[in-house]
């Protein structure tokens, strides 16, 4: 009954503890609109066969209400309203109640990504990942304008404003990918402002958890790997690229997270095709991310000004790929490490 | 004093004109006219002119949603086009259609006077109308806005597209929305002839002087919200802006304290419509006269008081929700009570399926299922999923297309003899009627699926999943569309080569039917004394009489 109701209103897969409870009394007042509507009009349509004008000139009774029908017609709907408008309060206060074990993710939205940290654990632009039946808590706050964080499928929404948090909490279900929508009108990109939520099962998700941390953990350690650690190498390479960056002063120019600035964002760079100031196209690539640092006024991407200074003799070569490495993970769907940008805010269990 | 058709030409020392469509016919006759029915009919002219501007806005984007990614026009237009066609669907169309035209027209009629109170400041009230729209336009020429009708901040303060023209458009025309309330509020005061007494002013006149209350009251703070608006883009003041102190949800709040009580000045009239429409048609009494008076006044009262449930997931409390939730659902009963009365009305009646009945039943269903789904989306957690998302939109148009729009053209074709003194084709009234009706229904019952399987609004691009039901919404956009352009075509046919029509063609117990069609300048040529409550079809005694001093 609800597989086939929920299919008949093109209502999503129901992927939260939340969805189901809102879901029943969304049939309820549907199917009480529908019956309501459909009872006025062929009451009216009745009554146009019954009562049709046999001649112009014909005259009525006068016919007044009863006091009992004017109480019924006010206490029934009253009745529906008020019943309809309990049974979702209650809902709605549990849904803008999140439980004392909840778990933190901090929320960034900016036109037009969203930004994930995780208060112990990685970075990750536009991928939120949680295990499925875990009660997460979503403390959220915008850089820019409202917009509105919404997964159809967990049956969450709440805006996010610039200037203070707003919080919201789910505890998926199923695990799968749901996509995130920007449910607040925020400009151009409002419409692809888009991100996904990757639930895993709890043992998927400790052990995606344990990969970033060992990343976390190298970095810690001054990138100095002890023969007992088995380290992705790209990880250590990447922390060090992105420690580079910051030594060197490349992130005074040029942003993370998309944003334009004096230069080219870094996110999304590799492998993106950029049009030159001549009016050639260029692949990103290793090469050209190279031949940028030791010559950047050679080719200049279209809408900026050339004035990146050199870094021929600044770097050393594995300077040079650390960097290069640490651009090419700048993805918006990939995960990246390092510690949490995110804001300070009171986490509901003392850590 | 007033003076008798007959007296004021005696003074004049001009020949009595048949009807006000003849009583001068240069174009100065009618810019500069104190007429209270020439100043609704060129009102009537620019909300149906305004109506197509934004009608051919609604087409553009339901064509670019046939496809789910970028086609026919780019990101930022797509987002200009849905602005424009709300701002001016909602502040040059539904806000003066029905008072400002057809109030105009007839509240003077319903309640036997010669004219509003103050006529000059009536011709006013158009100009700053025609005055706003024209800064409006000049706006949307010189780059249009994208920021939504609702101008949320803080991105309305920070986008640079030329929302400022806007902005004092939508200022102006608010004081054309102020002069006509406080103008109709003093005409039913002063002005109601002999004999009507409170008890038996028409229903239209009732849901109207309520309406009028409601843009007195609330518009002022639409004026104000928009010019902090204005303020905060031109001189940079902060008002909405955290990172200076200020606080963009309080933008939201002075916005839907007028913007919600607005709804209502969009519906009120148009239940007024129906009120008088469902009598002439039904030769019946108003089943519950009081109930329908009382519920309009009850819902420009309640109105104010819901505001905070456009606010649900905006980042009020959780307590805050829940009581704007239930002030809401007051709003709801109202109505309801209001429907039953209507249905009541055709009980035991005489009922004739004219066009203006066929829009009736349009206006019971659509009005009916748009409330409840109002009422659904005000139980707050249903709202959770629903807001922002393409079953608001689909609520909304049904109560403003469904509701409104169908009492607009119900009034249309039941005043189109009393103001041009012309009859219409009933046939293709019948079939424009029909055709409407199905393309609404094609158009927003999709609307509503769309709603419940997550699309937000607003969305230049959209998952492909959707795609399917946003062409089904477009290929009903485009049935409605046709019906709209048929009424145009066949009531200008009427106007030009109509039969004439008789002075009472629906035999209707209505006031205004007391005159003659068109009537006359002043109105009346004796001011009759009322005898009856209106809509009384016991007898086929007129509902007024002439007492000869």
């Amino acid at each position: 009954m609800n597989q086939f109701l929920r299919r008949l209103l093109f209502l999503p897969d129901q992927a939260s503890t939340f969805a189901l409870d809102v879901d029943r009394l969304h049939y309820f007042v549907i199917l009480t609109t529908f019956a309501m509507s459909t009872g006025v009009g062929l009451t009216a349509i009745w009554f146009f066969i019954r009562y049709r004008r046999r001649s112009e000139t014909q005259t009525t009774p006068h016919i007044e209400p009863k006091t009992w029908m004017e109480a019924l017609f006010v206490a029934v709907p009253l009745m529906f309203f008020t019943g309809w408008f309990f049974l979702g309060y209650r809902e709605f206060v549990r849904q803008y109640t999140p439980p004392i074990d909840s778990m933190d993710v901090y929320v960034m939205a900016k036109k037009w990504m969203w930004k994930f940290a995780y208060p112990d654990g990685p970075n990750s632009v536009n991928v939120l990942r949680v295990p499925a039946g875990q009660n997460m808590r979503l403390l959220m706050t915008s850089r820019d304008v409202i917009h509105s964080f919404y997964v159809p499928e967990f049956r969450v929404k709440m805006d996010v404003l610039p200037g203070r948090y707003t919080q919201i909490w789910f505890n998926a279900t199923t695990p799968g990918r749901y996509q995130i929508l920007c449910a607040e009108y925020c400009g151009a990109g409002h419409s692809i402002m888009r991100g996904e939520v990757i639930v895993l099962r709890p043992q998927e998700y400790e052990d995606w958890l344990a990969s970033q941390r060992r990343g976390l953990l190298v970095s810690q350690q001054d990138g100095q790997p002890t023969g007992m650690d088995f380290v992705p190498p790209l990880g250590n390479l990447v922390e060090q690229g992105r420690r580079i960056a910051a030594d060197q002063g490349c992130l005074k120019c040029h942003t993370t997270d998309g944003t334009r600035h004096i230069g080219p964002t870094w996110l999304d760079l590799y492998q993106r095709r950029e049009r030159l100031s001549d009016g050639s196209v260029v692949l990103v690539d290793e090469a050209y991310l190279t031949e940028s640092m030791m010559d950047p006024a050679l080719k200049i991407v279209e809408g900026f000004q050339p004035v990146m200074p050199s870094f021929q003799g600044k770097l050393a070569g594995p300077e040079v790929a650390a960097l290069v490495e640490y651009i090419k993970s700048l993805q918006s769907d990939a995960v990246r490490t390092g510690p949490s940008e995110g804001p300070a805010y009171a986490p509901i269990r003392g850590r | 004093m007033r003076l008798s058709e007959a007296d004021s030409h005696a003074l004049s020392g001009a020949p009595a004109a048949p009807n006000y469509l003849h009583d001068g016919t240069t174009v100065m006759s009618w810019l500069n006219t104190r007429d209270h029915k020439r100043v609704g009919i060129m009102f009537l002219v620019s909300v149906v002119f305004f109506f197509f501007v934004g009608g051919l806005f609604a087409l553009l984007i339901r064509f670019k949603l046939l496809q789910p990614g970028p086609f026919f026009v780019d990101a930022l237009s797509y987002n200009r086009m849905f602005t424009l066609h709300g701002i001016v669907m909602i502040f040059l169309f539904l806000i003066p259609a029905i008072p400002s035209a057809f109030g105009n027209f007839v509240l003077p009629l319903m309640i036997g006077a010669r004219d509003v109170a103050f006529p000059r400041l009536n011709l006013a009230s158009f100009y700053l109308y025609l005055g706003g729209a024209l800064i409006a336009i000049w706006g949307i020429i010189h780059g249009g806005a994208d920021t939504g009708w609702t101008f949320y901040a803080p991105y309305s303060t920070t986008t640079p597209t030329q929302v400022a023209p806007i902005l004092i458009g939508v200022f102006v025309i608010g004081f054309s929305s102020i002069l006509t309330g406080i103008n109709f509020i003093v005409t039913v005061h002063t002005l109601r002839a002999p004999g009507l007494n409170w008890m038996r002013l028409p229903l239209f006149v009732w849901s109207t002087y309520a309406t009028s209350i409601i843009q007195v009251l609330a518009t002022p703070v639409l004026s104000i919200t928009v010019a902090l608006v204005t303020i905060e883009r031109i001189g940079g003041f902060g008002i909405f802006d955290p990172a200076r102190g200020g606080d963009p949800v309080l933008f939201q709040h002075m916005f839907w304290f007028y913007s919600h009580p607005a709804v209502y000045i969009m519906v009120l009239p148009p239940m007024g419509v129906i009120s008088e429409c469902v009598c002439a048609f039904s030769r019946k009494n108003p089943f519950g006269y009081k109930a329908i008076a009382f519920s309009s006044l009850g819902i420009a009262f309640v109105g104010f008081f819901t505001w905070g449930h456009h606010l649900f997931v905006a980042g009020q409390s959780v307590f805050v929700g829940g009581a704007f939730g239930l002030l809401s659902m007051f709003v709801g009963i109202f109505t309801a009570i209001k429907v039953f009365n209507w249905v009541g009305t055709m009980y035991r009646g005489a009922i004739s399926f004219k066009t203006p009945f066929a829009y009736i039943c349009g206006f019971l269903y659509f009005l009916v299922f748009g409330g409840m789904t109002g009422v659904a989306l005000a139980t707050t957690s249903l709202d959770i999923h629903w807001h922002d998302t393409y079953f608001v939109v689909a609520h909304f148009h049904f109560i403003m297309v469904g509701a409104s729009v169908m009492a607009f053209l119900a009034a249309l074709h039941y005043w189109f003899p009393k103001m041009f003194g012309k009859t219409y084709h009933e046939g293709w009234g019948l079939v424009a009627a029909s055709l409407i009706i199905l393309g609404f229904n094609a158009t927003f019952i999709p609307q509503f699926l769309l709603g419940n399987f997550g699309m937000p609004r607003r969305y230049y691009q959209y998952p492909e999943h959707f795609q399917a039901l946003n062409v089904a919404s477009t290929a009903g956009a485009t049935l409605l569309g046709f019906g709209f352009v048929l009424i145009v075509i066949y009531l200008g046919i009427s106007l030009k080569w109509g039969s004439r029509a008789e002075s009472n063609p629906w035999g209707s117990k209505g006031f205004e039917w007391l005159t003659a069609s068109p009537p006359p300048t002043h109105n009346f040529d004796e001011i009759p004394t009322i005898t009856q409550m209106p809509h009384d079809y016991r007898t086929h005694e007129p509902s007024g009489v002439i007492r000869v001093a």
